[in-house]
């Protein structure tokens, strides 16, 4: 019994985890149909900053605030400088944003050291909470409570703001949103920033179960695809619910089938792709 | 997604002395360059070549190296038996390819006359043909794969190291004898290292009456070891955990988080508490019992000179990687000291290489089986907090230990190679 609760209970904050991971990687594709393979740097840049500025003294939102500024600026810089170079064609695109993953990777090297830097939760949610005689950490359910938090600030953004209403057009028929006077430009710029922001953020929130170390982007990213194929491209249900299931699927995949914990994830985004290529939620195929 | 990507050319010359001496010795390089080593090449410098990784996951370690390297030819004053030495850095990025491509690089285009590295056993085996083929002696400061002086030795492949069971067997031994354990729980990194240190440790504590109860092997990459705690069974005596890299750190503050630690103690291998990583612990840490072939807490003074000037350069103790690479120095210099500086003698260089025996070593007495492999003392150490700071103190030493420990070498190396599955591990409880 507490076995199963224990588990179920990793496998939200797992969930949790990917959500923050996988909303900005969603968002970004949904709008300009690009695979941004500097996602994963930029959720280990994040956690990054975000590690500077805790070590510095601040508390765990200002780290979280520097890390959403910092990396943002960062996406908004590569989109204006670079993806925007490259519009239409979008496997340079997709190329370019490995490019931009490496300087990341090496720049964070050059910046940080190569050691791997543990991160404390903050103090109001370490320590545990007692289960039925087993202790589970508070702060993995804190990012269960992060992740839900992030996902209705991005509804409410997507659903109730005039700015939620210009991307989803964008999203569901790119040509007839700009035909209307939706301005594209400002509006890729700014998802851009968004989608890094949640990067940012996502590795900020992580930092203290995964601790920050050269190689945790390249750890992350095919994460964050199998999340949104498995949920769905463009689709923020998708990215949450796929997150969760695929939080699920991991946990319990790695206790129940041990022999095959290193396909354990992929094997669903395999059937996915194979039966319903565009994915559970998703508004668009891949 | 592991993406093979070319670094830039990380070959050069160190500093603007060695680019003089480089420039100055290049006449003589050259005649030396010919099928016998000529009366000139006793003035040129001595070329070492040096594998390191210095980007991606890996890099820590091969910072550590270097700094273990170049803290050593700071105290020789650049200077082996006589001979002034010419380093080589090639950066193999950790990626098996890109480590053959260097180590021929650094034979064939920079002349190098030994090779110290690489770091993973992944890229011993890459370079492992080559070397053989080119006839260039390698020290390896770092890469433990049992096989690589076991079954399938190179003539020219000496390790600074232990095999990834020789102080695993001890700690079994240890477990099972003086801690009186009689049930533990294997946690594992899935690669051989892992395996060859968690079956070492099988085999010997079981041999001495334990029982491992429950084996766990967690992918190297492993996003979070939650899953995997939750499994550990309530019921044993202790948890071996066998980590490399940056997992001990992970692994140690979630099992804290778990409240783990104050039910079921923690013995760890080597790398799982290495000084190399201690450094980013807190007092998750504390108590965690493993066996090394060094600790920061040795009592000679050759050592304390070692974690002085390390602390002063470095601001940081010795570890696996900074200590392996400081011990393939001490080889190379001995076995320069024997052929009296004469490495161009290929064969008498590598004969004396496999015959040293050190006791100047900060780690203890040294020598060399005759497979190429450490024959040294190893350390029961315990995390310690002294003046601040996490180190490992020396709680046991158990003297010059070989990588087959107290079975027979012809026995040893008729049994198949530690992997996941062999020894069978009998004792699992369901």
């Amino acid at each position: 019994m507490s076995f199963w609760l224990i588990q179920s209970l990793n496998s939200l904050a797992l969930g949790g985890v990917l959500f923050t991971l996988a909303a900005g990687f969603s968002l970004i594709f949904g709008l300009m149909r690009i695979a941004n393979l500097s996602h994963g740097a930029y959720f280990m840049f994040g956690a990054y900053i975000g590690l500077s500025v805790l070590e510095r003294g601040y508390g765990f939102m200002a780290a979280i605030v520097a890390a959403a500024l910092g990396v943002g600026l960062l996406g908004g810089i590569v989109e204006r400088l670079i993806l925007r170079r490259l519009a239409g064609n979008s496997l340079s695109q997709v190329l370019a944003t490995l490019g931009v993953a490496f300087v990341i990777a090496d720049g964070s090297l050059w910046l940080w050291g190569g050691d791997p830097r543990p991160v404390s939760a903050p103090a109001l949610l370490s320590g545990g909470v007692q289960l039925f005689g087993l202790t589970f950490p508070l702060y993995r359910l804190a990012v269960l409570v992060f992740s839900v938090v992030i996902a209705l600030g991005l509804w409410l953004l997507l659903d109730k703001t005039r700015l939620g209403v210009m991307i989803r057009a964008s999203v569901d028929d790119r040509q007839m949103a700009q035909g209307i006077g939706v301005p594209a430009s400002r509006l890729f710029t700014l998802v851009f920033c968004l989608g890094a922001a949640l990067a940012g953020i996502g590795g900020v929130i992580a930092a203290p179960i995964l601790s920050v170390y050269p190689g945790l982007d390249a750890d992350m990213l095919p994460l964050a695809l199998v999340v949104v194929i498995l949920g769905g491209l463009g689709s923020l249900a998708g990215a949450f619910i796929g997150s969760f299931l695929i939080g699920f699927i991991y946990s319990f995949g790695q206790v129940l089938f041990p022999d095959l914990a290193y396909i354990i994830l992929f094997l669903p985004m395999v059937i996915i792709l194979a039966v319903r290529p565009r994915g559970l939620f998703g508004r668009i195929t891949a | 997604m592991k993406l093979v990507f070319l670094k830039q050319k990380m070959i050069y010359p160190r500093d603007n002395m060695t680019k003089t001496l480089f420039s100055m010795s290049l006449s003589a390089v050259v005649l030396a360059a010919g099928l016998t080593a000529s009366a000139h090449a006793a003035d040129a410098p001595i070329r070492v070549g040096f594998l390191t990784i210095k980007s991606g996951a890996l890099a820590a370690g091969g910072k550590q190296m270097e700094d273990g390297l170049r803290l050593f030819l700071k105290e020789r004053n650049n200077t082996i038996a006589g001979r002034k030495v010419e380093l080589f850095v090639g950066d193999t990025a950790g990626q098996p390819a890109i480590a053959k491509t260097k180590a021929q690089e650094l034979v064939e285009k920079d002349k190098v006359q030994v090779i110290i590295g690489p770091l993973a056993a992944f890229e011993a085996l890459a370079i492992d043909d080559y070397t053989r083929k080119a006839e260039v002696p390698v020290i390896s400061p770092s890469a433990a794969a049992e096989d690589l002086t076991q079954r399938k030795p190179n003539p020219w492949f000496v390790r600074a190291v232990g095999t990834s069971a020789q102080t695993s067997h001890v700690l079994g031994d240890y477990a099972a004898r003086d801690l009186k354990y009689k049930r533990i729980a294997i946690i594992a990194d899935d690669f051989a290292f892992g395996h060859e240190t968690a079956s070492g440790f099988q085999r010997a504590f079981e041999d001495a009456g334990g029982k491992v109860v429950q084996k766990l092997w967690s992918p190297l990459n492993v996003a979070d070891y939650g899953t995997y705690i939750g499994q550990i069974k309530p019921n044993v005596d202790a948890v071996f955990a066998a980590f490399a890299g940056g997992n001990g750190i992970k692994f140690l503050k979630q099992y804290n988080e778990y409240g783990m630690k104050a039910k079921i103690p923690v013995l760890g291998s080597m790398t799982t508490v290495d000084e190399g990583i201690l450094k980013s612990m807190g007092d998750e840490a504390l108590g965690v019992i493993s066996t090394g072939w060094y600790a920061a807490g040795i009592d000679n003074p050759d050592n304390k000179r070692c974690v002085q000037s390390m602390n002063r350069d470095y601001q940081q103790d010795p570890g696996y990687y900074s200590m392996g690479a400081y011990g393939a120095a001490l080889m190379l210099e001995q076995a320069l000291k024997d052929v009296k500086g004469k490495i161009e003698d290929k064969a008498g260089f590598m004969a004396a290489l496999r015959q040293v025996q050190l006791s100047n070593d900060p780690r203890g007495k040294f020598s060399l089986d005759a497979l190429g492999n450490p024959v040294m003392d190893i350390y029961v150490r315990k995390v310690e907090r002294k003046n601040g700071k996490l180190a490992n103190s020396v709680v046991k030493t158990y003297p010059a230990v070989s990588q087959f420990w107290t079975y027979s070498k012809k026995d040893f190396l008729a049994n198949p190679v530690y992997t996941r599955d062999y020894p069978p591990a009998v004792n699992i409880e369901k």
